[in-house]
Parts: structure tokens; sequence; C-alpha cells
């Protein structure tokens, strides 16, 4: 009886965005009298952090500060249409439509700007500091509250702009399966090391290392937050979280947190991520999107290093230590 | 089935509390005097979303029929805003990225400012054993563990974060 | 703000600015849907089916109708418009089958069968409880192989083989690329086995839920943590009857979801309540609820037979998909449509051939979570991957390099690749974690393919 160590490999990639397209997303961004860029959508942030990301695509599309940018989101009277947090969809989708609606909002903001320095919106520039000069001439300039207000009280214009990103619809052909099912794809390779222990069935996962490939990050801080949870819930899925834990018996099903057997704390190994940006022709700022994926290179890495520790061919998950004495069992048999 | 009076302090401020059968100290938090810190993962002792401070001990309000508590003083998130008085792990929480969605992280935070007055001095274990009882299905834990590790450095450096 | 968030003035993409509502989650201060007091608010449970499969003779609610502090309480007839879920016959891709309060037939343990609306949960949840219905008992299938045998129970009368029939009639959502027949033929090896991966919770620690607020203006507001406001409140006003003008979603900040928050299940019931009461209701999962009633991940079986030539290029491969769905399909086809899509992976295969079957049981239905019909296929894939090598005798770094898809390579859904990276993936990978590939393997490129 020992404790054995493996290790194990695999790479994914994922494809970004609601199958089969039809999935419109709007957001429709306007300049208040009080100085702020208020962003209106009906998407839903789950922790992910869309709120963080759609502003930070809205002030660099719009060129002012971050801290003036209000996402205003969860409301389906005053948010246009949003097909829902899913799919790895919203940084693409969302974040494609608030570009739209900022570029217009900004333009309009030039126009104004460009009547009160008496010079063409072409030769405009904003510094994301909250200023907007001309192109080479810094010290001729107006900033951007000003130019709001001025919209507002002396020139009656509206600074605001709308934005709807939608992909065609493109059904799967019955036949050959013929389709455009993705916006962009995103990739994962993962090596994962792992102790087992041949007496009680335990799995110790020791390292988890990957390399991802997931456009241009908005938000690297964000970014590696998926991951890292992503690494966790994989380890569960991978050793011990079910509800069926007799499939296909529906006996012996949890009720409760102490009987669904998620990864505590303490079986939590070290994380190691980089990242490549190849940044997508199609997304936001090259944006593909990360939250879906991030279980899925982990799961088959953990699950190909315990083969690789035991000499064995689990390919079921989860690899319970029953699972795992069981076929050590029948492997001892199979020897003799 | 009679109703019984029960006296509590809640961050300090005296409640009295008519307390029917069973009625869980988190009901009572949430609905009656409008906690909304407390939160309700599962109502079953398992997530640690509802975790308050019972005489100065970490507790699960779920689990605690307020008919028990004659006489306790209890601490939500609330409370330990007002006094500032978790400012420091907070701090670190939000320098670590330790919360994603949130909604477990008033128990977390409840969690840890239990674990610092114990012992401010914790290592890495008694961080996890600490934090055992409280689930997140965002972070994957690394983050809260080293926001906690931090707050404790912090702590014993001066005490106000510097 | 540490030194570590500070961001670069001017610039927003790219930086690591701090999660948004950060300050406000360690306060225990952002709001989600049930922060929001509203007053005068019932609440809902539902009376449930306690067999997996049965022809419902009797629904009896007197005595929950009499129940202490119950205010109203809901059966089929009290659905005013379609009493079946739609979500999917609105797409034109499926019938809508899912009652969304039980007709004539249950069809697996927990569906709903009545709602019970109180003054307080705990008089709904007793409400709920003296509900009785009498049942006719039918044999029950709980996975695919019983649920494919030959004069196996049947769940729907419209899929007479206890399988989805996809357009056309397909049995399975299809991939036919190139000739496989042929290339397995020509292989020198033939690899196959099968993979399963059992249900699983998503989780999230805010159960679903919804408060619906009837208004003076004939509207009704809907408090709620759906991962989708828009679909919600068509879906939401269809299954009432009323148009979707009528209702205002209020959501956009939920406590986790992982795929356990796009079910649509929760909202139309609080939606048709709050009607027929006339007052606010509030409809939460229970944690147990959690475990044992919403959807959960489908248990797949994933079959996957590859010819392999002895220099490690993948000729041809095979993949037949079962999706364990459940007793009713809910959104599994999508997972079917984009399982089939992600297949033969990111590996470029010049004959493939694919079908995911969504076979109906009398289990708690299935739908999506954290990867929805990708996960399964990676995770087969992946393992296939290693068997390959195992077989061949070879590294499986080096596998995986010469098989990984180039950018120009025509994929099974007969589109170019034109945005590759796993090549450049699996070398980061190979040097964080200490791995040396031979030269020829470092000198790969997704750009072009090289040698091999």
């Amino acid at each position: 009886m020992a404790k054995k160590r493996g290790t194990g490999m695999a790479a994914v990639s994922y494809p970004i965005g609601m199958h089969l397209g039809g999935d419109p997303t709007g957001a429709l961004v306007h300049a208040t009298s009080g100085g702020n860029f208020v962003v209106a959508m009906s998407s839903v942030d789950l922790g992910q952090g869309l709120k963080t990301v759609m502003a930070q695509i809205a002030a660099e599309a719009l060129g002012v500060p971050l801290d003036t940018v209000i996402i205003d989101t969860g409301d389906t009277d005053t948010g246009p249409h949003c097909s829902g947090t899913g799919a790895s969809r919203t940084t693409h989708r969302a974040g494609n439509a608030v570009i739209a609606a900022a570029k217009e909002a900004r333009s309009a903001m030039l126009d104004v700007a460009a009547e009160m320095l008496e010079v063409s919106a072409a030769d405009l520039e904003t510094d994301g500091k909250g200023n907007i000069h001309v192109a080479g001439v810094e010290e001729k300039s107006v900033s951007v509250a000003e130019t709001v207000q001025a919209g507002t009280f002396q020139f009656g214009k509206t600074i605001a702009g709308r934005g709807l990103f939608l992909v065609p619809k493109s059904p799967q052909d019955p036949e050959t399966g013929e389709s455009d099912p993705h916006s962009t794809q995103a990739h994962a390779c993962t090596v994962a090391e792992v102790e087992v222990d041949t007496e009680s069935g335990e799995v110790e996962v020791l390292s988890l290392k990957s390399a991802y490939e997931i456009g241009r990050q908005i938000n690297p801080e964000l970014v590696k937050g998926q991951i890292v949870g992503g690494a966790w819930m994989a380890i569960g899925h991978t050793l011990c979280e079910t509800t069926a834990p007799y499939y296909p018996t529906t006996e012996h099903a949890p009720l409760d947190f102490l009987n669904y057997g998620m990864t505590g704390v303490a079986e939590m190994p070290e994380v190691e991520c980089e990242l490549l940006e190849f940044p997508s022709p199609s997304g936001p700022f090259g944006a593909k999107g990360v939250g879906e994926m991030v279980a899925n290179s982990p799961i088959p890495a953990i699950v190909n290093a315990i083969n690789n520790a035991l000499d064995l061919d689990i390919s079921d998950i989860p690899v319970t230590p029953e699972v795992i004495l069981r076929a050590l069992d029948a492997q001892a048999a199979g020897a003799d | 089935m009679t109703a019984k009076l029960v006296q509590l302090t809640v961050n300090g401020r005296e409640e009295h509390i008519a307390a029917d059968g069973l009625i869980s100290l988190q009901q009572v938090l949430r609905e009656k005097l409008d906690y909304n810190t407390v939160k309700d993962g599962c109502t079953q002792g398992g997530c640690g979303a509802c975790s308050v401070l019972v005489d100065g001990e970490l507790a699960l309000a779920c689990l605690l029929p307020v008919s028990r508590l004659e006489g306790a003083e209890i601490t939500t998130l609330e409370g330990l805003n007002e006094s500032n008085s978790a400012g420091v792990i907070q701090e670190s929480f939000v320098e670590h990225s330790a919360a994603q969605c949130g909604f477990c992280t008033s128990g977390m935070i409840i969690s840890a400012k239990a674990l610092l007055d114990e012992n401010p001095t914790p290592s890495r274990d008694d961080i996890m054993e600490a934090i055992s009882g409280n689930l997140c299905r965002c972070t994957g834990y690394l983050p809260i563990i080293e926001a906690v590790q931090s707050a404790a450095g912090k702590l014993a450096k001066g005490g106000d974060g510097e | 703000m540490s030194e570590k968030h500070k961001i670069e003035a001017g610039h927003a993409v790219g930086q690591p600015v701090t999660l948004r509502e950060l300050e406000s989650h360690v306060k225990g201060q952002t709001v989600y849907y049930e922060d929001v007091k509203v007053p005068r608010m019932l609440h809902l449970k539902v009376h449930r089916s306690s067999v997996a499969h049965a022809r419902i003779l009797d629904i009896d609610t007197s005595r929950a109708e009499q129940s202490d502090g119950v205010v109203s309480v809901l059966t089929y007839r009290d659905v005013p418009a379609t009493k079946v879920w739609t979500h999917f016959e609105a797409v034109g891709i499926a019938p809508g089958a899912e009652p969304i309060l039980a007709l004539d037939k249950v069809r697996w343990k927990g569906e709903p069968i009545v709602a019970v609306v109180a003054e307080s949960l705990k008089q709904a949840e007793d409400g709920a409880a003296k509900v009785k219905v009498t049942y006719e008992k039918l044999a029950s299938v709980f996975d695919v192989d019983a649920a494919l045998a030959p004069g196996a129970p049947n769940l729907f009368d419209c899929w007479p083989d206890n399988h989805y029939l996809f357009p056309d009639d397909h049995a399975a959502a299809q991939i036919r690329f190139g000739d496989a027949e042929k290339a397995f033929a020509e292989a020198d090896h033939i690899v196959e086995h099968v993979y399963n991966t059992r249900p699983i919770e998503q989780a999230p620690i805010e159960t679903a839920g919804c408060v619906a607020v009837p208004g003076s203006d004939g509207r009704f507001t809907l408090y709620t943590n759906s991962q989708s406001l828009s679909n919600t409140r068509n879906n939401a006003a269809e299954i009432a009857g009323i148009s979707p003008a009528r209702l205002h979603l209020i959501g956009g900040t939920a406590g986790g979801g992982f795929g356990g928050k796009v079910d649509m299940a929760i909202e139309p019931m609080a939606l048709l309540a709050a009607m027929k009461s006339k007052r606010p209701v509030k409809y939460r999962f229970t944690r147990e609820d959690e475990m044992t009633v919403s959807s959960t991940r489908a248990a797949w079986r994933v079959s996957i037979k590859d010819g392999v030539m002895q220099d490690g290029r993948i000729v041809a491969r095979y993949v037949t998909t079962h999706q364990d769905v459940g007793a009713y399909l809910r959104n599994s086809i999508y997972g079917a449509f984009k399982h089939a899509s992600h297949m033969p992976g990111p590996y470029t295969v010049p004959n493939v051939s694919a079908d995911v079957f969504c076979v109906f049981t009398n289990r708690t239905p299935s739908a999506a979570m954290r990867g929805f019909g990708v996960m399964p296929a990676s995770f087969a894939i992946e393992m296939q991957m290693d068997r390959i090598a195992k077989a061949l005798r070879m590294d499986p770094w080096q596998l995986r390099l010469k098989n990984a898809f180039r950018n120009g390579d025509m994929k099974a859904h007969r589109r170019e690749v034109w945005d590759a990276a796993l090549v450049e993936t699996i070398q980061a990978t190979a040097r964080l974690s200490g791995k040396d590939l031979p030269e020829d393997y470092k000198q790969m490129s997704s750009q072009k393919r090289l040698g091999s």
C-alpha cells in the first residue's frame, strides 16, 4: 500500500457565443447632466464581473474616465434586449453592443466639442482623463464635463448612442451538421499532478498548471478569478460531485451540502496559469471569453493523471475513492 | 403554540422578539429586523452564508432557535461595518479579489473576524480550518486564504492596515 | 486601493480593474433580489409528485384550501394559456411537452402538480403537504439503455422511442464529414472506448428565486435572479397568456449561476400565483429543491471510435453520444447541437461522423451547466487522446500537437478554422510544467502545418 504519483494533461478549445446565433444583445449609452455616462442593459452579472468589464469597454470606446461610467443593468424596461448570461457570450455579444453604443455617443460628444472649439470633429481626440483636445494641440481643449453641459444647455444636443449586436442564425443542417456555430474559439491546456493513496482510494491534486488563450483580456484579474475558480470546480466534478452517486439508481441522492460532496478548501492546490493573447477580430477589443471553459481541461487532465499514477483505465467521472479501490481490486485480480 | 418573549442585543441595540416555536435567529435577523447581510444559502447549516457572532463566537444563525438565546449579544456584518472593526479584513478581501458573486462574502468576513479575534497569527491551515464551514462556489478559495493571511499580517503590524 | 489594482489613466481595457461590486460585497451591501422588501408578500410551495412515473387519477386540494393561512391553490386549470413550456416551440425546434403543473401524467419524482400560496412559508408548506394525489403507477426507466430497450415504458406519445426527434425526423443531431467508413478501412489502428459523466448540481450559493408583484397599472414587476431576463419575461408572459409588455423584470445581480438559473421555471409560477392571489408572491427553491428538483447536468455517455495511422494521425472519428436528459427536454437539444458541432474537438480529422441522442428517462430533467455540451465532449476526447497515445506508445503531447487544428483546416461542421491557438497553448503549458518537447514540435504553429 502506497501513495503513487502521476501526471496527466488535456487540451481543449471552447466555442464562444450562443451556439447557432440569433441571440441579440443591446446597450444604450447616454451622458447625464451630472457628468456620468450611463450604459443601460438587461444583461446579468452572476459574479463573473459583467458590470466591471462593460464599464471598461465603455470607458475605452467613449474615451472617458472609467469612474464616470455607470452600468445600469438588469431592468427590462430601461435596458434593451439581452439573450442572457451563458455560453461565454456576454463579454463578446454585450461588449460589441456597448462599443457600438459608445462610438455613437462619442461621435455626438465630439460634434458638440467641435462647435465649442470651432474646429472639425475629425481633428479631435480624447485623453481618457476627462478632456477633449485638438490632435497635436493639447492646450486647445475642453473637458468632457463642459462638453456635456454645453450639449444640454447651449446646443440642445443629446449625447447618446445605441448598440445592438446580433449574430445571424445559422441552423445546423439536419443531415451533415453544417453550420456556423460559434463566433470565435478560445483555447486551454492543463497539466495535473496527483497523488493517490492506494489504501484509501483518495486522490490529492498536487498542482494544476494551465495556459489559456482567450483573445485579448479585458480584465486579467477577473480572468484569473475565473480560471482559479474553475480549477476548484473541476476537482469537485472529477473526484466527488454527483446528485446520483449510484446512477442509474436514484438511491442515496443528496438533499443538502453535507451530502453533496464539493471539494473542501483544504483540497485546493496551487493553480498556475499563463495567458496567451491572440486577439479575435470578432470580439470587443479582441476579446473572446473564458467563463464556460475553465473546468474543461482540468477534468480530463486529472483523470489522465490518476490513470498515469496507477496504470488504470478509469473513464467515468466522478472518480470517487470507491471507484479507485474497485479498479485497483480488478487490476490485482487480472494480474493473478 | 405560545410565543415566548426573548430579549437579545443585536449590534448593540436591545431587541424584544416574540419567539414562536423554533423560529431561527436567521429568520429574525433577516425578516423581522432587516439585517440583509445574513444570507440564506441553505437553511440547513451547510453553507455558512448566515454566519454571525453570538457572544463573540462564530455561529450559524439558521440553526439557532431564538427561544434559546435569551440575553445573547448578536453581531452581524452590519454591526462590524458600523464599528469598522472588520475594515482591515474587508480591505484585504478587496485587494485579493476574494469575492465574485458576493453571496457567501458576509459569512466569510464574519468567519475571518472570529478567527483573527481568537488567533491573530493564524497559519494557512488555521485559516482553512476557520473558513471550512463557509462554502464559496466561485473563487476556488485561494484568494480568500490570501486575503485573510494578508489581513492578519496588517493587523500584526499596526492594527489599522498600515 | 493597492498598487496591484492601480490602472493606467486613459486606458481601461486590459487593466486589472477591481470587480465593481467588491466594496459592497465585503460589506454585505450588494442588493440581491431577495433583499428587496415587498409589503404583504405571500409565499409559494409546490406539491410535487412522489412517484417517478404515473397516471394521475385524482388531485384533491380541498384540505390544502382549508389549511391555515392559505390564500390560493393553483392546479393546471389555473394555467390560462398554454399548459406547457413552449420556449422551444417558439423557435420551431420542439413541441411543448412539459406541463407547467401536471396534467394527466407525471414523468419524474418531483414533478410539480399543485402550487399552494399562503401568508407564510411554513403555512404554504403545511398546505402543500395536505394535497392528495391519487396515482396509477407506471413502469419507469432510469437510464439510456433501459429507455432504448425494445418494449421499454414510453414517456411521450409524440416520441415513441423515448428519444427526441431532430429536424427531418433524425434520431440524433448529426455530423457527417468526409468518408469515415473508407478511412477506417485504411487505418493502421482502431481505438475505441466509452466515457461517462454523472448528473451534477450547479449549486450557486444563492438558490433560484423570484418575487412577483402586481402593480396598480395592470403590469407586474418580477424581482429575479434569472440568468436571462428578456427571454424569461417573454416566456412567463406567454405562459400567463398576457403581453410581455405587461411584465417588468428587475435583476442583473445574482449570487452565482453556473447554468442553474437559466431554466425560467420560477418566474411563470410566481407570476401565475400573483395574478390569482392579487398580491405579491415569492417563490424560491430551497437548497433541497436545488439538490432534488432543479435541473442537473445530464449524465452523458460518449462512445468514440477512432481510425489512427502509425505516425499518430487520426484519420477518422466516429462519435455516438447519449445524453440522458431526464423526463423533459428543457434546453437539452441546445446542448446536443453544441456537443455535435464541437466534434471532433480541436483536432483536424478529415473524416467524422457523430450522432448525439437526447434520451428520455424518468429522472429529474437536466439542462445547462457551465460548459453545456462541450464539457462532456472535451472530457471524452481528451481521455481518448491519452488512450490513443498509449496504444501507439506515443507521447501524448506530441499526439495532440500533431493533430491540433491549424488555421485554414476544414472543421467537421464545414467552416475553415481561422483563429486557432491550440498549438501555442500546448507549447506554453509544456514550458510552464517543465515538459521538454522535441525541437520540431517546439517549432510548430497554428499558422501552418510543418512536416508531420
